[in-house]
């Protein structure tokens, strides 16, 4: 055979979970020595996939072929052992132990029975010199940043078999432009010493500038697989979404025409509010019908905004009025009454309740502030479930479908379900689309700009400067936990760049 | 998919497993003793004529444990855990003992008064103060678990060590006996042949359900036990949450002392429902809620103290002794878990699964 050996074959893989046909008839091949993007909206299918491949779920029909040999994966062990190594989307390693610690847990050097402490170091640092990357390994991870974490997580997946294949789910999306390139910088390394590498995202930029070859799934059917040269960046996403994109072109008309409906007075205002340690006293306004944008690195203070707006926290410093009355009571259920809602950053953590049904996550908050004892009637939840799953276009079953069930662009359309069904004056929407495909993506922003036009206020944070712009019409900066400046009006993203890196070169 | 969902419906429902242990221990009573099911009508010369027998026992004698496991299991819905409700139970049982005492418990009094079936309290007044006492002690837990944010076990442990210790302070250290007759009927009485202890469970059920079900409660219960951090994001009072969860379990124990003083006719702080708050954790794990927290039945938990009474009343019907009875139900307790691990769930799981879908894998 000329061409290169084939390390992984996938043959008419099927999988089905109650109510969802996750994968029908899908065949996947992967080389050695090739980066192969799988890329597909949410819930085409490629989770599961990966999970197939790892041994997390077993298929209804298929075969895999490892090396040439046909294989039953039976467990993530197993497939560990055979060499299939993952770095799953949410980094699943102990934020209190040490760097060195996670890197070599369970293959530990010891020394009399005990663990030989200073030769894990020096074989933790060494791991991640391979990789090109220089820290203290007997720091805790959790003091660390994202990036690191996501790099640990590599190095503890190779480390623990010589692994031939290398499966990357998401690891970009919580990584700034800089961390990502360090993270290529490595993967283009391990691809040269032949390693073949699965690479799962969202950001198609970040496919056509690496992968070899890309793979595309929809609902849980085989598009195509093509080498990454011959797919125009337009096509990709045609073939992704199966849709034309002129709904962006709708957003553009949408975005200038709410910016009409934008009201003299505040309506919020917020003045020196601030938080030690969080954030510095800052100023802010908020007017009806405007969606404000907030740009800034992870860390910057964007988040910590959002909280106390929401009252998540309490600010030390500051207050907050509310058509000219000042706010004494500031916590969530009083926000909720005040006509705010908060769609948080961490979907899994402190969004969504995965055991509790579609239905129960939608009227939720609305509940919280109606109180114990107002108690919505099963049909009325039906109801406001039912309103939303269908103005969302949220795919699910049916109401009564656990939220865990869902993909993660789902989980975030009925945590913005949740939201909107307390129909607030003021939504908070902290990293809305992380994680969740491009046709999900369009979808949240034309819902920010539309209801923006309802006479809404928006306040929309995102790592995407591009989709910060698009929304917004205007843009406050964040730079090391202080409010730096704000920009109305089209701004150059390269202004808002510059702002964002101050001194320092972007 | 929708011929199997009757089935699949059946077996997916929390009641379906606690039915099973118990149809499994009846099952083995009606092999081993068939007159274990025997039930006949006695004349009773103060209450009258009532129905009697093994069953009837098991659901009067077991009544304070099944209260307690409804109470543990809004706790452990929560996330959290009480271990103190055997020592509630003793404090609500020295509640009534003192104040049903003619001299309060404070001085030794002849024979002649304490059996002259008298009290200075009316008898609402000491039942609202067991409840009341009860009621205090949970509102102490939730205090220190949802302000305090004191982990639940070890906060609930302070009560479970220092409850006993208040019991006997209240008793003056005494196994105060009680003598007064219309505060038997809790424990003794009957109502159209069966035990008023039955007709309190059901009413303590309804109402819970009521309760839970027909206000949020239970939906705040449950995204509280599920993440705390979350139900907290959609505006969710956790820590109230939790403190009502606390009080009416303290409550429920209030109950639960009030029916076992009544049964037995005497407080003792140190023997009052002593190891009920472990037999109503398994209870409530038996039920199918699990200890982290998330979705929980009452009623599933209420069987599941039906299958240890009953197991238990099994025991002693096989004429085991009942200082052997521990090691007996630390059988229950481990049967319980491998059944209830997720290894033999997906193993039954399977066996169901595998007659439903033969036609599948044969392509």
């Amino acid at each position: 055979m000329a061409e290169p050996q084939n390390v992984v074959v996938m043959k008419a893989i099927s999988k089905s979970f109650p109510g969802v046909v996750a994968l029908e008839n899908v065949d996947f091949e992967l080389k050695k020595g090739e980066i192969h993007a799988l890329v597909g909206e949410n819930g085409a299918g490629k989770s599961t996939l990966i999970k197939v491949l790892t041994g997390v779920e077993r298929p209804d029909s298929g075969r895999i072929n490892f090396n040439g040999d046909e294989v039953i994966i039976r467990s993530p062990q197993f497939a560990q052992e055979i060499g299939i190594s993952t770095v799953y989307q949410e980094i699943n390693l102990c934020q209190n132990l040490t760097v060195a610690e996670n890197i070599l847990i369970g293959r530990e050097p010891m020394k009399w029975g005990m663990i030989d402490w200073k030769r894990m170091n020096e074989n933790a640092g060494q791991i991640l010199k391979g990789l090109d990357i220089d820290i203290d390994v007997t720091q805790t991870l959790g003091s660390c940043s994202v990036a690191i974490q996501q790099m640990a997580a590599i190095a503890r997946a190779l480390e623990i078999t010589s692994a031939k294949v290398l499966i990357l789910d998401e690891p970009t999306s919580s990584l700034t432009v800089h961390e990502t390139a360090q993270l290529f910088r490595v993967m283009r390394k391990l691809k040269s010493e032949g390693m073949a590498i699965i690479f799962i995202t969202h950001f198609l930029d970040q496919v056509n500038e690496i992968a070899d070859r890309i793979t595309i799934l929809r609902n849980g059917k085989l598009v195509g697989t093509y080498n990454t040269a011959a797919l125009p960046r337009l096509e990709l996403i045609t073939k992704m979404i199966g849709r034309s994109l002129t709904e962006f072109d709708e957003m553009t008309k949408l975005k200038s025409e709410s910016g009409q409906h934008i009201t003299g007075s505040a309506f919020l205002q917020a003045k020196g509010l601030g938080r030690i340690g969080s954030i510095e006293p800052f100023d802010m306004e908020l007017h009806a019908g405007e969606v404000v944008g907030m740009a800034g690195l992870l860390g910057s203070g964007r988040t910590e905004i959002a909280e106390l707006l929401f009252g998540i926290e309490k600010p030390d410093s500051g207050s907050i009025s509310i058509d000219g009355k000042t706010v004494k009571d500031i916590s969530p259920l009083g926000s909720i009454n005040r006509g705010i809602a908060l769609s948080p950053e961490d979907r899994k953590d402190e969004g969504i309740l995965g055991e509790l049904t579609v239905r129960e996550n939608i009227i939720l908050a609305m509940q919280a502030g109606l109180g114990w004892f107002k108690y919505l009637s099963l049909q009325k939840q039906y109801e406001i479930a039912n309103k939303y799953i269908a103005l969302l276009n949220i795919s699910t079953p049916s109401a009564d479908q656990p939220v865990k069930n869902l993909s993660g662009g789902n989980q975030q359309k009925v945590i913005l379900a949740r939201w909107l069904a307390t129909n607030p004056r003021l939504l908070i929407l902290d990293e809305p689309t992380r994680g969740i495909d491009v046709g999900a993506k369009a979808e949240i922003q034309k819902l920010v700009l539309s209801l923006a036009e309802e006479g809404k206020s928006c306040v929309f944070i995102s790592s995407e400067l591009e989709e910060v712009l698009r929304t917004s019409h205007r843009i406050v900066v964040l730079r090391d936990q202080k409010k730096i400046t704000e920009y109305a009006g089209d701004v150059g993203a390269r202004k808002i760049m510059q702002s964002i890196a101050g001194s320092e070169k972007a | 998919m929708n011929q199997k969902s009757f089935l699949g419906r059946i077996r997916d429902s929390r009641l379906f497993w606690p039915l099973v242990a118990w149809v499994f221990i009846l099952l083995f009573d009606a092999v081993i003793n068939p007159s274990f099911f025997k039930i006949g009508i006695l004349q009773d010369p103060v209450y009258g004529s009532h129905l009697y027998g093994n069953i009837i026992d098991i659901f009067n004698n077991g009544a304070p444990l099944i209260l307690v496991a409804i109470g543990m299991t809004m706790v452990i819905a929560t996330g959290g855990v009480d271990l103190s409700v055997g020592a509630v139970i003793a404090i609500s049982a020295a509640m009534g003992a003192v104040l049903i005492n003619p001299a309060l418990g404070n001085a030794l009094i002849s024979n002649q008064i304490l059996t002259k079936d008298a009290t200075n309290t009316p008898l609402a007044i000491i039942i609202l103060a067991d409840l009341a006492a009860g009621t205090l002690c949970g509102l102490w837990n939730g205090f220190l678990v949802s302000r305090g944010k004191i982990q639940p076990m070890v906060a609930t442990l302070i009560l479970m060590v220092a409850g006993r210790g208040i019991a006997q302070l209240i008793t003056n250290g005494q196994i105060m006996t009680i003598y007064y007759s219309p505060y038997f009927w809790f424990g003794n009485g009957y109502i159209l042949g069966l035990p008023v202890s039955i007709y309190i469970v059901v009413l303590v059920l309804v109402l819970g359900w009521v309760l839970v079900r027909k206000t949020s409660i239970g939906l705040f219960i449950e995204s509280v036990g599920i993440n705390a951090k979350s139900a907290y994001y959609s505006g969710i009072n956790e820590k109230n949450v939790k403190l009502l969860a606390y009080a009416y379990c303290g409550f429920c124990a209030a109950i639960a002392g009030l029916i076992l003083s009544s049964y037995v006719h005497s407080a003792d702080g140190n023997n009052n429902g002593l190891y009920y708050e472990l037999d109503a954790i398994l209870a409530v794990v038996m039920g199918g809620t699990l200890m982290t927290g998330g979705r929980f039945s009452m009623l599933a938990s209420a069987i599941g103290a039906v299958v240890i009474w009953t197991f238990t009343v099994t025991i002693y019907s096989l004429g085991v002794p009942a200082n052997a009875l521990l090691a007996a139900k630390a059988v229950l307790v481990l049967v319980v878990i491998l059944l209830y691990s997720d290894y033999s769930r997906r193993l039954i799981n399977r066996l169901f699964e595998r007659r439903g879908s033969k036609h599948d894998t044969a392509s």
